[in-house]
């Protein structure tokens, strides 16, 4: 049983085909790149699985049970956490305190868990360790706003990792960073992966999806139109035309 | 004793206290803007001069009621609200404000434009309280208020209404559902507004629905804006400065509106933080004092 599984997925937008029948499947401790040109429906994609939307049609298996009715706060407590294309950490909060706020997920359900305090040590402990490991542990009290894009993206990792999740969803890590700063990030996906934890990954960069997928599903205009490892898409036709056009 | 006089201003500036705090959970804490917080200061008044002179409940039960009552109905009346964001939920609590407001006037049961009058200040002791006591009373309650604000703050009901306040795509993303603890805040907001109109109700011992209408809601969100959102003095600081201000001087009283308007704008445009908000000027002030004071040590 794949830990992902998404079937002849759909989504409308008043007319507009955002995704079409889009099926694929995606295992724990894999990295599965979703790649294509600007509008292909990736983020759409993201969405849909994450409950932000909800799909025209199709199927959205994890772990062998549908989420296609639930909220997204309910999906990210069964353990799908996820970055976001343009960056949204809670930008007035403190980096801890952000991280913090993934480790209430399951004290939010219960009122009388969630009136408890948050200031216990081994949750506060675990924080740090995240904090640590994501390479924010100099800038632990600053707030959000004030960090550079590339820590703001790793917080947002960090904060996802806070959910103990079994799949992770990034939109674009590395967009806008330097070359250093995307070293640093694939340095902290591979960690993830070698976790056990799957993670989709939506990605521009081709030199971070080739280093880091070993399978990859291609988008164009909301379809599928190629799945394969890395080697198979570059010398796919149909891919080679989807991003430089037709041959004449 | 104090004088008569000075302990009305007391009072009367202890219950905008308290409200500014109580519009403070919802606007301040969880994010959620409310024009028509004056509706659940009526509605705890109105709940409790009702149970107090029709049902003939003594104000020990009346007033704990009031809050009661307006939590409720601040559930009812926030559940469809908070579906909505912003500037439409602006608009919707204004609403929510008028209806309350009309419902107060037009219904001969809630005496209509008369008001209800008869309410009295509690008894204790085989006698009834005096205005100083009666001000204790209402600081005692405040001092546990502020206990459960403080203790709030620490929870992860304090933390998922910051994440809410900050970016609630993301906040939902991270297991915070989103429309209930929205209503939470709205909840224990709006019944911290009726425990207000109880005391208000009993305190005036009159009470009419011009006392609840939106400019009084203005009035509330003033005093929030002035002292800055989301902190746990600065509402009060903002409603202590704001309340006594009219007292100060007979003119002020009549321009009063047209003041706290001009106030909210200044405040918006040069310390949208407020006094005590982060990043404004007394703390900034504040700190840089502490600061030179080490130095010269």
């Amino acid at each position: 049983m794949p830990l992902l599984e998404v079937k002849a997925l759909s989504k409308e937008f008043g007319g507009l085909r955002a995704l079409e029948g889009v099926s694929f499947a995606a295992g724990a401790g894999e990295i599965l790149g979703i790649i294509g040109p600007n509008g292909a429906g990736k983020t759409t994609l993201f969405n849909l699985i994450s409950g932000v939307y909800l799909p025209s049609s199709g199927e959205i298996n994890f772990q062998g049970e549908s989420i296609l009715r639930l909220k997204p706060h309910q999906i990210s407590r069964l353990g799908i956490g996820r970055t976001f294309q343009i960056v949204r950490p809670f930008q007035n909060l403190d980096v801890e305190t952000n991280v913090l706020v993934a480790f209430g997920h399951s004290f939010y359900p219960s009122f009388w868990k969630s009136s408890a305090t948050f200031r216990q040590s081994e949750i506060l402990g675990e924080v740090q360790a995240l904090v640590e490991r994501a390479g924010l542990r100099p800038y632990g009290k600053q707030l959000a706003k004030n960090l550079p894009l590339g820590f703001k993206k790793r917080l947002e990792i960090a904060r996802a990792l806070a959910l103990k999740p079994r799949l992770l969803l990034l939109d674009e890590p590395s967009a806008g960073l330097r070359f250093e700063e995307s070293a640093q990030l694939m340095e902290l996906i591979r960690g993830v992966r070698d976790q056990g934890i799957g993670v989709l990954l939506i990605e521009h960069n081709m030199h971070v999806v080739m280093d880091l997928c070993k399978r990859i599903v291609v988008l164009d205009h909301g379809s599928k139109i190629a799945e394969g490892s890395p080697e198979e898409i570059r010398s796919n036709s149909l891919v080679i035309q989807a991003y430089l056009g037709k041959e004449t | 004793m104090i004088s008569g006089y000075l302990i009305t201003i007391l009072i009367t500036v202890a219950i905008y206290a308290m409200l500014a705090h109580s519009l403070n959970i919802i606007t301040g804490h969880a994010g959620q803007i409310s024009l028509g917080h004056a509706s659940f200061f009526g509605i705890g008044a109105y709940t409790s001069a009702m149970l107090y002179t029709e049902a003939g409940f003594p104000f020990w039960i009346s007033v704990p009621l009031a809050a009661v009552v307006a939590g409720i109905v601040g559930a009812l009346l926030g559940i469809p609200c908070l579906r909505v964001r912003d500037d439409f939920l602006a608009i919707t609590t204004m609403g929510i404000n008028f209806v309350v407001e009309a419902i107060f006037l037009y219904l001969p049961f809630f005496g209509g434009a008369m008001g209800m009058g008869g309410i009295d200040l509690p008894k204790w002791f085989g006698r009834e309280m005096t205005k100083t006591e009666y001000f204790g009373l209402i600081l005692l309650v405040f001092f546990f208020l502020l206990l459960l604000d403080r203790r709030m703050g620490r929870s992860w009901i304090g933390l998922a209404w910051a994440s809410i306040r900050e970016d609630e795509q993301a906040a939902g993303a991270m297991g915070v559902d989103v429309v209930r603890f929205k209503v939470l805040a709205f909840v224990l907001g709006s019944a911290i507004a009726g425990l207000a109109g109880g005391f208000y109700a009993h305190f005036l011992t009159f009470i009419m629905p011009q006392n609840f209408g939106f400019g009084q809601s203005i009035v509330i969100l003033s005093m929030v804006v002035f002292g800055g959102i989301g902190s746990r003095w600065g509402p009060i600081v903002g409603a202590i400065l704001l309340g006594i201000l009219p007292e100060v001087s007979r003119p002020i009283m009549e321009y009063r509106i047209l003041i706290y308007g001009v106030l909210l704008l200044g405040m918006m445009r040069f310390q949208p933080g407020g006094l005590l908000g982060p990043e404004s000027i007394l703390p900034r002030i504040f700190q840089r004092s502490v600061k030179g004071l080490r130095g010269r040590r």
